[in-house]
């Protein structure tokens, strides 16, 4: 699956969809690929604060618990609900419905600092030469 | 299988309730009465038959080879369970005023300077009752340790390659994990380790040999890195038998040890308990240790054993004196063996190891390929028709073992990590090694053998992602 090339990427797998001053947060294709079958996404509360780089919620696949780490600060405004259901969306639309929450941005400059799709996938083919 | 609700059929029942015969003083609220529990009714030998049946489809090293790397699942001489049982310890009443259970403190004193000998430590606790629960005494310790030196400090060091406890540990005891990369030998980074520790640092965690099997031959270096800022050094000690008897963790400069009784010295692991994870540390945090400790006094050349109540200490960590009987087991095991057989333990155990690393590295790929420990880790990456790990340990149990211990440590992808121990002979290590090498020709020729494995096992190959997708734990009628 291509990354596509509207979005932001971090080093964690992470993409970011800009929406006015709320941001969408998922998971890449590429790390769906990594955690295998999803099958519980431990969603965060609503207001809750998030800080860049820190982790701020939960994905369990067959094989590994992992967090999802913030790729902005900010404060959660809308979770995606759909998941509690249907984890897997996750694995079959990581960049669609399988979103994860959305944000309201502290600091717009935040996102700067994120890769672009290709400075991503560039930084996968490395780790995967790792 | 069928289980012990379906069987039940009403009115039969294994044991006669004999009437009330004494007067109902009505003290039992009306509405906490029922009269009817969802209880199996199943005739005695229903109930024998079933749970014989059961205990058969259950599997333990007193059956066969049990591989699990850092679980240490070595053959526990049974005549240590028949000590355990002796009525004067099994009988035991813990109030028992301490002039009448002298002989059991004294076990227990002894047990603690053997601990001290072995590991080269001041003082013990043995009320712990596992390793992770040692793991958390320690570091309490450390916490209030740093508190009387009224030093401000929040973060632990804790390898990559850390056994899962570790962290919890850390996060229980409200510091933050500050993970600490390996090195492409499989031993700490030490580079690594210098960038990252600073004044906020409390200490660092390390398990030695780590869970690759690999003594790390800078931990004297290590060690003095952390001391020279000021910070402590816990030894996770999982990996004990590996070198019990050959090197003190004291001697390098640890501050302290955690012993699981229950793997290295004669309680079987992962039984479901009891289990027993005493804390040995140096001098200088003896005070801190759980009250009470025994201590020995000596009048006109006859011993007597007392209970000792420090004024620092963290606090009691379990009731009375720990899992009394797994120390009964611990002492009864390095009494059988000694200071000699200790040693010969830990030489046997990774000579085993090595063995079999030497036999398997020619058909699995050896992501550190170096002399090991007690274990080692291979992985799946030279497997054909993209066969993995997992498709490897279900296919062992068709063949009478149990798996080793897959997917950890995390930074091998696709590992399995083998831990024979001393009390296998050669030909069992010949036996397993054969079936991998087998397995892996299978996987050649006749993959969906191997994909589709285990064929012999009660249960199949289960469906893990429907298992944990549409989750069901309640029986129902």
């Amino acid at each position: 699956m291509e990354n596509p090339k509207e979005l932001k990427y971090t080093k964690e797998h992470e993409w970011v969809k800009v929406e006015e001053d709320n941001v969408v947060i998922g998971v890449t294709d590429f790390a769906q690929h990594l955690l295998t079958d999803i099958v519980f996404v431990e969603l965060p509360e609503m207001g809750k604060e998030i800080e860049q780089g820190k982790p701020f919620m939960v994905i369990e696949s067959v094989k590994s618990v992992s967090d999802v780490y913030a790729s902005v600060s900010g404060k959660i405004s809308k979770v995606n609900e759909d998941l509690q259901d249907n984890s897997g969306l996750v694995n079959d639309d990581p960049f669609g419905r399988g979103w994860l929450v959305k944000v309201k941005i502290k600091d717009a400059k935040e996102i700067d600092k994120l890769m672009s799709a290709e400075e991503y996938e560039k930084f996968c083919k490395e780790e995967e030469n790792k | 299988m069928i289980t012990i609700f379906e069987k039940s059929k009403g009115g039969v029942s294994a044991i006669e309730i004999l009437k009330l015969d004494v007067p109902d003083t009505g003290r039992i609220p009306k509405e906490l009465e029922r009269d009817f529990l969802e209880l199996p009714e199943v005739s005695e030998i229903e109930v024998i038959r079933h749970y014989i049946q059961l205990s058969r489809r259950n599997f333990g090293v007193d059956l066969g080879f049990y591989p699990l790397g850092s679980c240490t699942m070595k053959y526990s001489p049974k005549i240590n369970e028949e000590i355990a049982n002796f009525e004067g310890f099994s009988g035991l009443h813990p109030y028992v005023p301490l002039s009448f259970s002298q002989g059991s403190l004294k076990l227990m004193y002894g047990l603690s300077s053997f601990l001290k000998e072995i590991s080269g430590m001041d003082a013990v606790s043995l009320q712990p009752a596992a390793g992770a629960h040692g793991e958390l005494t320690g570091i309490m310790i450390m916490k209030v340790y740093f508190e009387k030196k009224q030093e401000k400090r929040t973060k632990i060091m804790i390898p990559d390659s850390a056994h899962g406890t570790n962290p919890a540990t850390v996060t229980m005891c409200g510091f933050t994990c500050m993970q600490v990369k390996s090195s492409s030998k499989g031993s700490l980074d030490i580079d690594d380790l210098k960038a990252k520790i600073d004044s906020d640092t409390v200490g660092l965690m390390l398990t030695n040999p780590n869970t690759l099997g690999i003594f790390d031959e800078n931990i004297l270096e290590i060690i003095k890195i952390v001391h020279d800022n000021g910070s402590l050094v816990y030894c996770d000690g999982a990996n004990l038998n590996a070198n019990m008897g050959i090197v003190r963790v004291g001697d390098l400069g640890f501050d302290m040890i955690h012993f699981n009784l229950h793997k290295t010295f004669s309680t079987p692991h992962g039984c479901g308990g009891p289990g027993s994870g005493p804390l040995g540390v140096k001098e200088y945090l003896a005070e801190f240790l759980p009250n009470p400790t025994i201590i020995e006094e000596k009048n006109g050349g006859r011993e007597s054993y007392k209970l000792d109540y420090s004024k620092n200490s963290i606090g009691k960590v379990k009731a009375f004196y720990g899992n009394f009987t797994v120390l009964v087991k611990a002492y009864a095991y390095i009494m059988g063996l000694g200071a000699e057989g200790i040693k010969n333990a830990a030489e046997n155990a990774v000579l085993n190891a090595n063995y079999m690393m030497s036999k398997l590295k020619k058909h699995y790929n050896l992501p550190y390929d170096r002399i090991c420990q007690h274990e080692f880790v291979i992985d799946d990456s030279r497997m054909e028709n993209n066969v993995t790990t997992n498709d490897i340990a279900k296919r062992l149990l068709d063949y009478g073992f149990h798996a080793p211990t897959v997917y950890f440590p995390l930074i091998v992808k696709g590992a399995m990590m083998i831990e024979p121990t001393e009390t296998e002979s050669k030909e069992t290590l010949d036996r397993f090694c054969d079936v991998m090498i087998k397995i892996k020709e299978e996987s050649k020729t006749d993959q969906d053998k191997v994909k589709n494995a285990p064929w012999k096992m009660p249960v199949k190959r289960v469906d893990a992602v429907k298992a944990a997708r549409e989750l069901d734990v309640v029986f129902n009628k």
